[in-house]
């Protein structure tokens, strides 16, 4: 198991300094990710998920508490080594979708690459392949003014996917979308997450989202809630049929695992 | 990220704003033009000094009286004509020893008015200062021996004063005197902005008497050889100050006036250029100002360059660039500008500009160097964000 951990985090405390006035933004939290995993961190607003997510993606350091990336402890990385976690073993997408806006699609896709040294040939290629795969293979040139919401979210994922990385974290991607392009974008989530079993860490407020992952767990004032990480019983990492919308978050909710494809163990 | 790219990303980034980067580069255009041309007429006019006191000859001694240096002032001569017997006897050639009293005078044909520089001098002018006439004869010794009233005219009053006529036999007043012209000088060209062909050369006695005085302005001499200057330089001045020890007189050699005027063209052009540079500095922090508008604009960018892998020196390299791509933009179009300028000046006014090689490589390198010191703190500041905070900017 520890082999295949992904991410992990133990006893993690974040503090920030506000005005001289002292946040706790997570207070020892415990969480493992492995390859495969699906999971879907939920919670009310400024309870800590997204400083939760901005730690599981290397984005930030704890302020306590170890975190440890394939094994390898973030306190005894340089910030140049922790930059090279980012680029490798986490993609990152985002509700606001970050794409630069003057640059093309392929562009945005290849950036990881840059600072992988990659070429610009092999660049071009494996973002044109990258862009293929979320289904936007003839939209290469178009700026991201010139495409939609849901189209701009899979060239974020695209971007994600090209460095190949072993854990996608994605925080509400699909907030900022139509329901139709919401869906659509969950199907090739799902799907990404089926063919290549990488790791997908969700950020949401939309049960409908957190049901389709194995795991859900609950920030509740920077701590996990209480039983709020949900196992799910069966195999983990297959995402189910759209839920619901509207229920309240699932506290101790283990969805059906209508496909029961067996991913990882 | 590798070097290219990043040059690339820079340039993008610049073309992204074109007004704003365009404006931003000026500030450095007129700064490195300015330098580029102020060091190009200095030198302009360094190599003009230079060419015009060796185009008077070589091997040639200047008797001034005074101290010649940087800031001097002019002192009234004391030198006398017997002087010039002494000094020829010194060195054992009174041939090599021309003399002159000078003033700014009307040299008149019938109705016809010409501002002449009226030279007083002896017989030794054609061999101390390599001239020659091309018409008639120059001054004999016997001419200044008995005071005789000819005058030998530079090639630009003679053509104004007889401009369909033979000069030679005809009379010119001068001063009111009349003079009898004997020959046309060949032409030549300036020296130190005097323009030679204006010369008007008459015996130095009826000089002194036209213009009301005894004196004499100065002693040139002519050097047997090159190997005899310092000799003779110090034989002269041993000669001339035992004749007048009441008053300072130096003996100084073209190198040696060279070596003065070039002292003082290096001061004026390191002070135009200092001016210069002034606004090549302002140009600077305008750089600075928009490269901290453009850092704290694009937080975003840098927390997403940082989230997908960026490290902290990629961000720094990458604004760096920026600026230093902004300032030597500025600076290669500044140079052009300096450069077209400065050939503009020397073809169309009486200005000399020179371009000289360093002092281009000098500007590029400056703006260079202005980008990197202009653009050091704004690209620290977005190298040092932290991707959270950075991606969270609005």
């Amino acid at each position: 198991m520890g082999a295949s951990a992904v991410v992990t985090a133990s006893g993690v405390t974040k503090v920030y300094r506000l005005d001289g006035v002292e946040v706790r933004a997570l207070d020892g939290v415990d969480l493992v990710v492995e390859r495969g995993d699906s999971l879907a961190i939920m919670g009310p607003s400024g309870s800590g998920k997204s400083t939760l997510l901005g730690l599981l993606g290397g984005l930030d350091r704890p302020t306590s508490g170890s975190l440890a990336f394939q094994g390898r402890n973030v306190a005894a990385m340089s910030d140049d080594e922790l930059a090279r976690v980012r680029n490798q073993v986490v993609g990152f997408v985002f509700q606001s979708f970050q794409l630069l806006p003057r640059t093309s699609a392929a562009g945005n896709v290849g950036l990881p690459l840059v600072y992988r040294g990659v070429g610009r040939a092999e660049r071009r290629r494996l973002a044109v392949q990258a862009l293929e795969s979320v289904g936007l293979g003839h939209r290469l040139g178009h700026r991201p003014t010139q495409l939609s919401g849901g189209e701009q979210q899979r060239v974020a994922i695209a971007r994600a996917l090209v460095t190949e990385p072993a854990m996608l974290l994605a925080d509400e991607p699909t907030g900022n979308l139509d329901s139709r392009s919401g869906e659509e974008l969950l199907e090739l989530l799902a799907r990404l997450h089926d063919e290549r079993r990488v790791a997908v860490v969700v950020v949401t407020h939309d049960p409908g989202v957190a049901e389709r992952c194995g795991r859900i767990v609950v920030v509740r004032d920077g701590r996990l809630a209480p039983g709020g990480e949900v196992a799910r019983s069966a195999a983990t990492g297959r995402y189910g049929p759209l839920g619901t919308l509207g229920r309240p978050p699932p506290r101790t909710v283990a969805p059906d695992e209508r496909d029961g494809q067996e991913t990882s163990g | 990220m590798r070097l290219g790219e990043a040059v690339r990303v820079a340039w993008e980034a610049l073309r992204a704003n074109k007004l704003r980067s365009s404006l931003t580069m000026l500030g450095v255009v007129i700064g490195v033009m300015s330098v580029v041309l102020l060091v190009a007429i200095g030198s302009g006019a360094r190599s003009e000094v230079t060419s015009g006191i060796e185009s008077l000859g070589s091997n040639i001694l200047f008797v001034v009286p005074g101290n010649v240096s940087f800031g001097s002032t002019p002192s009234i001569s004391r030198l006398q004509l017997d002087d010039v017997r002494r000094v020829g006897d010194a060195i054992g050639d009174p041939r090599r020893v021309a003399v002159t009293v000078a003033s700014g005078e009307i040299a008149r044909v019938g109705a016809r008015r010409y501002s002449v520089n009226v030279n007083g001098t002896n017989e030794n002018i054609p061999l101390v200062f390599d001239r020659t006439v091309s018409r008639g004869a120059f001054l004999s010794a016997s001419d200044v021996e008995v005071r005789r009233r000819v005058a030998v005219l530079g090639a630009d009053p003679a053509e104004a004063l007889f401009p369909d006529r033979d000069p030679l036999g005809k009379t010119v007043a001068i001063g009111g005197v009349r003079f009898r012209i004997i020959g046309v000088l060949s032409r030549v060209g300036n020296t130190l902005g005097v323009d030679r062909n204006k010369e008007v050369f008459i015996p130095v006695t009826a000089a002194q008497r036209l213009f009301g005085v005894d004196r004499i302005d100065a002693v040139a001499v002519k050097a047997a050889s090159t190997g005899d200057i310092k000799a003779e330089q110090r034989t002269i001045r041993e000669v001339v100050s035992t004749a007048h020890p009441e008053q300072d007189f130096q003996v100084l050699t073209q190198e040696e006036i060279l070596g003065v005027v070039g002292r003082i063209l290096s001061v004026l052009t390191l002070v135009l250029a200092s001016i210069a540079g002034i606004s090549l500095l302002v140009g600077g922090v305008g750089v600075m100002n928009i490269m901290l508008v453009s850092v704290s604009e694009r937080s975003r960018e840098i927390g997403v360059r940082k989230a997908v892998g960026a490290r902290t020196r990629d961000v720094l390299r990458q604004f760096l660039l920026e600026a230093v791509a902004l300032t030597v933009s500025g600076g290669v179009v500044g140079i052009a500008l300096g450069v077209a300028g400065a050939v503009l000046v020397a073809r169309l006014s009486p200005v000399p500009a020179a371009i000289t090689w360093w002092s281009v490589v000098l500007a590029f390198g400056v703006s260079v160097a202005v980008g990197i010191f202009f653009g050091v703190w704004p690209a620290r500041k977005a190298a040092r964000m932290q991707p959270v905070v950075a991606l969270r900017y609005e």
